[in-house]
């Protein structure tokens, strides 16, 4: 088996995930400059609305299987939409003008809150994410794909797509950027800047969401702490990319995955067998300050600015 | 910007607190002795965070560098101390020789994170220090292959106590005909240590250096203007906060007898993080106010949400350890929501915030 193709597959699906992640953390940080810490815990409640759902349906209902896993995520979607607005709603938007590490607290306190709900409501064990698509698997040279990485690369790449069109195409998305670049002038102009602080915590959470449903049906397990480290990654690619860019986040997050994948696979025969394969969250992390040492706004980020 | 005030910056009258805080101090192990010598270890594990908060303080709220892998140091000096005074390795070193050996290779680390990382601002820095902390974490957790260094995730046990010659403080005794337990000793050695530290805080903040933090903090490009040695000046208090950590940390493992990298997670360093900026970030009576509520409040969730519950709903409807944490992180949004600048900002702080909108 081709070991470096194989890896590069895992690792590109992987990157897929934390890009749809990252794309909410960077989305967020690019108009108010927030590092909205709960983020990732909207993501494990998104996998683990979708797990309720789906196991439910699929034991008392014999509608296939494919519409199932949507029913799912249009739930799930939701759900995690409204606990974004609620996010910025409660915890942010009141602490828009206090220093900026006060939100960065309150982040801070609704993650551990979200966490704990999750825990009283699904548990403290792992849950088995019920099996709803029959693996099957591709050749691609010496490498194999299966149908679910194949699903997950097919519906990201979409998602970035009209991600990107939202933004650089409609009214919203030009209000959004205006925003992102001057909010007192985004308003003067007309500019709705509350609700479109909201609208990007909402569409963040959506595809956090879909991250959610992609992570438990990849990986057929859950946990309340699921989102801490899947979260922490995705704004590890966030800041890899330059964070505020839309594209720098793509591009981290397919990268991180990347790296993290042919770290894990190749780490061993580097280091001649001195450091294993649970390693690989340390090239993660190796790679990120090394990027940041020669290129200290990320991949694709502008030269920040004084920030006052 | 220095705020009026005689030495160390306390006014005459505040003597008298000072002295009864003091006082107070003297007797608090044995009133918390009264509730159980477990309060007496959660005292002095505020301590330890008051430590702790007190380093970060200086990277965070005087420098101005948000670092989010403080606790990198914490384990740096805590584990230093497992390796030289256990039966992991046989080697029994004495504590007084290992504090300060600590303290200095946690400098090493904090320069050694500082230096590459001094061009990155604000955010940037913040994901690398987490990164760094990570780092430290994994090796920990991973060092025992192939030579077996930290022992992987089984940590390190029998650490020994501190002691001084036959004096040990991990064990009960009696003194002029006062009976003190292990955890009271720790508790007066401890807070020993900490007026020092608080001492020596005070005094910085008021230094030449203190003032130069304040200003890379307020403006760098500015601080840089009018002469200020941005780089040296940023790593030095990259060292002392780790420092600072290093010597918390060989402490801890002494208490504690036993480390393991669990102890170091991400978690940790947000809560030591939590607490600066609940406490006032900046100010030091603030952040020792915030170490020690941060400290307290889960412990006092622990012991009460059991009771309050089967008090209210005759029975134990939600696992009381997530209803704690529910409740803990409950209330750091609502401080942060109603006191932004912290439950005890300093005076300019508040003043910033009253009177300037930031956009």
């Amino acid at each position: 088996m081709d070991i470096l193709l194989q890896q590069l597959i895992n690792g590109v699906t992987l990157g897929a995930v934390y890009a749809l992640v990252a794309l909410g953390y960077t989305m967020v940080y690019g108009i108010i400059g927030l590092i909205n810490f709960a983020h990732g815990e909207v993501v494990m409640i998104g996998a683990m609305v979708a797990f309720t759902v789906i196991t439910s349906l699929a034991a008392h209902t014999q509608l296939p299987p494919l519409l199932i896993l949507l029913i799912g995520l249009v739930v799930a979607a939701p759900t995690c939409m409204l606990l974004g607005y609620g996010l910025e709603r409660l915890a942010y938007r009141p602490l828009r003008h206090a220093p900026r590490l006060t939100p960065l607290i309150t982040a801070i306190g609704m993650s551990i809150v979200l966490q704990n709900v999750a825990m009283i409501i699904w548990g403290r064990n792992y849950i088995n994410f019920p099996q709803m698509i029959d693996k099957t698997s591709y050749h691609i040279g010496n490498a194999l794909i299966t149908n679910v990485q194949v699903a997950i690369l097919f519906l990201s790449a979409l998602t970035m797509v009209g991600l990107m069109w939202l933004v650089y195409r409609t009214k919203l998305g030009t209000a959004m950027r205006a925003t992102a670049q001057d909010q007192m002038v985004a308003g003067l102009m007309g500019v709705n800047i509350n609700r479109v602080i909201a609208a990007a915590f909402v569409i963040g959470s959506a595809l956090a969401a879909l991250a959610g449903l992609m992570v438990g049906t990849y990986y057929e397990i859950a946990h309340y702490q699921m989102g801490f480290m899947l979260g922490l990654k995705a704004f590890t690619a966030a800041v890899l990319g330059g964070i505020g860019n839309l594209a720098g986040a793509m591009a981290g997050g397919l990268l991180l995955g990347i790296i993290e994948a042919l770290g894990a696979g190749y780490i061993g025969d580097l280091t001649g067998g001195f450091l294993g394969s649970h390693y690989q969250d340390i090239f993660a992390f190796f790679v990120l300050i090394t990027v940041l040492v020669f290129r200290p706004s990320g991949l694709l980020g502008e030269r920040v600015g004084e920030r006052a | 910007m220095k705020t009026k005030g005689n030495f160390m910056g306390i006014p005459g009258p505040a003597w008298l607190g000072v002295a009864l805080v003091a006082a107070a101090l003297l007797v608090l192990p044995y009133v918390a002795g009264m509730a159980g010598t477990a309060w007496v270890r959660i005292l002095n594990f505020a301590i330890l965070y008051v430590f702790l908060a007190l380093g970060l303080n200086i990277v965070v709220g005087f420098a101005g560098l948000l670092d989010l892998g403080y606790i990198a140091f914490y384990a740096v000096g805590a584990y230093l101390y497992a390796l030289l005074a256990s039966p992991h390795f046989d080697i029994h070193w004495p504590f007084w020789a290992i504090l300060p050996l600590g303290a200095a290779l946690a400098c090493v680390f904090g320069v050694l994170l500082g230096a590459p990382t001094l061009k990155l601002r604000g955010d940037y820095l913040a994901i690398v220090t987490l990164g760094f902390g990570e780092i430290i974490r994994i090796f920990l957790n991973n060092l025992n292959a192939p030579i077996n260094v930290t022992n992987g995730a089984q940590g390190i046990t029998l650490i020994d106590p501190l002691s001084v010659g036959e004096f040990k403080f991990s064990t009960t005794s009696t003194l002029f005909g006062l009976t003190i337990t292990g955890p009271q000793k720790y508790y007066y050695f401890l807070v020993v240590v900490a007026v020092l530290v608080v001492i020596l805080n005070l005094r910085l903040q008021n230094s030449r250096i203190g003032r130069a933090w304040e200003a890379i903090r307020e403006d760098e490009t500015a601080a840089r203007a009018i002469g200020i040695n941005t780089r040296n000046v940023k790593l030095l208090a990259f060292a002392m906060g780790a420092s600072f950590g290093g010597i918390a940390g060989g402490m801890f493992s002494a208490m504690q007898g036993f480390v393991s990298p669990e102890s170091f997670s991400l978690l940790e360093s947000i809560m030591v993080l939590s607490m600066v900026v609940l406490g006032g970030m900046g100010h030091i009576p603030g952040v020792i106010l915030g170490a020690v509520l941060l400290t307290f409040l889960p412990e006092v969730l622990r012991y009460g949400v059991e009771p309050a519950q089967r008090f209210l709903f005759g029975r134990s409807v939600i696992d009381p350890e997530s209803l704690r944490m529910l409740i803990f992180g409950l209330a750091l949004v609502l401080v942060m929501r109603f006191r932004p600048a912290g439950l005890w900002p300093s005076r300019l702080r508040k003043r910033e915030l009253t009177t300037e909108v930031t956009p």
